[in-house]
């Protein structure tokens, strides 16, 4: 037995030693960033890489003790809210419509939303930035909310599409038989079924609207409602000398993102490779 | 199984419904169903059409104008905007750029990213730590991203010439993001630490599908690790890895927060993509109509480029939700 099990272990040192390798690659500037955070700028250039001493607090307590980093945290989260309801409400109704009626024009206004994974931000962002001024919502979470929730669709409506096709008919003629109206259908069997696959969606919805750059940078021109992205560009431009600073401002803007992503770990991944092989 | 070719799996235009019931359904019930519908995807369809495809439209209207964004655009241009774009040699070099940095994602990172699939979906020490850790900086923002990585590739000061500097390499400090042969090069590898893990993660759920029992069965014939991989693995992921292709281009092409970060596009433009010379022109230089011009390219060459690929490479994975117009139920 134990010359086989040794024999097994020299074969996996390779396998070892690369997926320990990469770790380290992959974890190294997260980490350097957060113990970077507790040292002072001076202490950072005379000792890059050693443990800070003494260990400087200040610069996170600096930050969490200022109201604009939890504004920033309180907008990110209200505009990811909102996004979030806005594209999978709509993009629910639709895709119920698109899933389980048959009426004509039903594929050329599926295809219709699924030429929309092809429009980055990027493409329409000028027209999109005139339109937003003429209708007043510059300065305006709305300005935001309604674009994200627009160009968030097409995927959502692509990944629900395919869970509401899996529900089996004879529960809707069943639900019809009892007096069901089709909205009653959707309200009360449909979603409370599709559960799992709104939880996925709801995730994807959350996760770009809190990485989401270009258009609050764009929209929000007073500090107001500046999303944490905006704010963590604006504040290296503020600080571009205070490095030490920086790396903890950087550590504390990633904290919700990796919270998040700990505790839905497996709807965003769910989320991800149905995104991808359904759309 | 997308049906451009043959002409009876498509709908008749004025056909009956394929599906839902009986096909002589009285009309008004028809009529009714449609509109029950009809409502159901209003809420979409007004955001959809108002949000995306209105500003896509006006983009083209506003492409054949000079225009500096304010009142009117009355200076009509022809297709003087779209003429000075081939001419243009920033443009020309964004598509230049954009190609070589798909080539590095397709020739460089899939293959990594597939290698660390293979290698974490058998047993092995901390396996789902090191499938969290490598997923994890895709959910972290283009912009925390790219903040972290222009300081740690700052010039003499960041832990990259701190390291080299270490390491007695002190004469190759300072070639990061600020040189113009390695600018590039460098927002690659920030790329790759970025989104090799999403990568990972599709292959290591395409991994799920490949049947343990053929590799036993492989194994037994004689087959290698190389020659089971070769075919057995390569083969059953195909679609995953054809979808994950599709992504890094779309990604590539579309590439602007991470570099608008961390170079502007600098030094010199040699870092620029598309959509970087899009915002310049559009909200620095407000030329509008000619930034109009440049996110009409864009948009063609992306949608040019999902249609081709759809047609030609994914035919046998998908049902085709691009090209085909087929009522698929």
């Amino acid at each position: 037995m134990i010359p086989t099990l040794r024999r097994k272990r020299m074969r996996s040192l390779p396998v070892h030693v690369t997926a320990w390798g990469v770790g380290v690659v992959m974890i190294t500037p997260l980490l350097y960033a957060f113990v970077s955070g507790f040292k002072s700028t001076d202490q950072l250039s005379r000792n890059p890489f050693g443990l800070p001493s003494p260990w400087v607090a200040s610069n996170y307590t600096d930050i969490l003790a200022s109201g604009a980093f939890w504004r920033m945290l309180g907008s990110s989260t209200l505009i990811a809210v909102g996004t979030t309801l806005l594209t999978v409400g709509s993009a629910a109704l639709a895709a119920f419509a698109l899933a389980r009626f048959a009426f004509r024009g039903r594929e050329v206004l599926f295809t219709l939303f699924t030429v929309g994974l092809m429009f980055p931000f990027a493409v329409a962002i000028l027209p999109l930035f005139i339109l937003l001024r003429t209708f007043g919502l510059l300065d305006d979470p709305w300005g935001v909310i309604l674009p994200q929730a627009a160009f968030g669709l097409p995927m959502t409506i692509v990944i629900l599409r395919g869970f509401f096709r899996e529900i089996p008919g004879e529960l809707e003629e069943a639900a019809t038989l009892d007096g069901c109206s089709p909205f009653g259908f959707f309200w009360r069997i449909l979603l409370p079924m599709a559960r799992p696959a709104l939880g996925t969606v709801s995730v994807l919805a959350v996760v770009a609207s809190w990485n989401n750059f270009l258009l609050p940078l764009l929209v929000f021109s007073e500090p107001t409602w500046w999303t944490i992205p905006v704010g963590v560009q604006q504040f290296q431009g503020q600080y571009a000398t205070d490095i030490a600073r920086v790396f903890a401002y950087l550590v504390l803007a990633m904290v919700p993102a990796l919270a998040f992503y700990a505790v839905a770990e497996r709807q965003l991944i769910g989320g991800i490779t149905m995104g991808a092989t359904k759309g | 199984m997308t049906s451009t070719g043959t002409h009876h799996e498509r709908p008749v235009l004025g056909e009956k419904p394929d599906t839902g019931g009986p096909n002589r359904r009285p009309l008004a019930r028809r009529a009714r169903d449609w509109l029950t519908a009809f409502t159901f995807t209003v809420p979409a369809l007004a955001l959809f059409g108002l949000l995306v495809f209105a500003p896509i439209l006006y983009a083209l209207y506003v492409s054949f104008f000079n225009w500096g964004g304010f009142g009117a655009p009355s200076d009509f241009a022809g297709a003087d905007n779209y003429i000075r774009l081939l001419d243009d040699p920033v443009f020309l070099g964004d598509l230049w750029r954009g190609l070589l940095l798909i080539l590095l994602s397709v020739g460089i990172q899939l293959p990594f990213a597939l290698a660390m699939a293979v290698l974490l979906n058998q047993k092995l020490r901390g396996r789902a730590f090191y499938r969290m850790l490598f997923f994890a900086p895709y959910v972290l923002s283009e912009v925390i991203t790219g903040v972290l990585f222009s300081m740690i590739f700052a010039p003499d000061e960041g832990l990259a010439d701190r390291t080299l500097g270490t390491i007695g390499l002190d004469g190759l400090g300072g070639l990061w993001f600020a040189d113009q042969d390695n600018v590039l090069a460098t927002v690659f590898l920030v790329m790759m630490w970025k989104y090799f893990g999403f990568h990972m993660t599709l292959y290591l759920a395409g991994l799920q599908g490949v049947p343990a029992e053929l590799h036993e069965a492989a194994r037994i014939d004689g087959a290698g690790p190389w020659q089971r991989f070769r075919h057995i693995t390569l083969p059953l992921l195909g679609p995953t890895i054809r979808i994950s292709v599709f992504l890094s281009v779309i990604g590539a092409i579309q590439l602007f927060d991470l570099v608008w970060v961390m170079t502007q596009g600098g030094p010199d433009h040699h870092s620029e993509t598309m959509a970087v010379t899009l915002f310049q022109f559009g909200f620095k230089r407000y030329q509008i109509g000619y930034a109009s011009a440049i996110s009409i390219a864009m948009f063609l060459i992306s949608l040019v480029f999902a249609l081709a690929y759809q047609r030609f490479v994914l035919r046998r994975d998908t049902e085709g939700a691009l090209t085909s117009m087929r009522g698929n139920r």
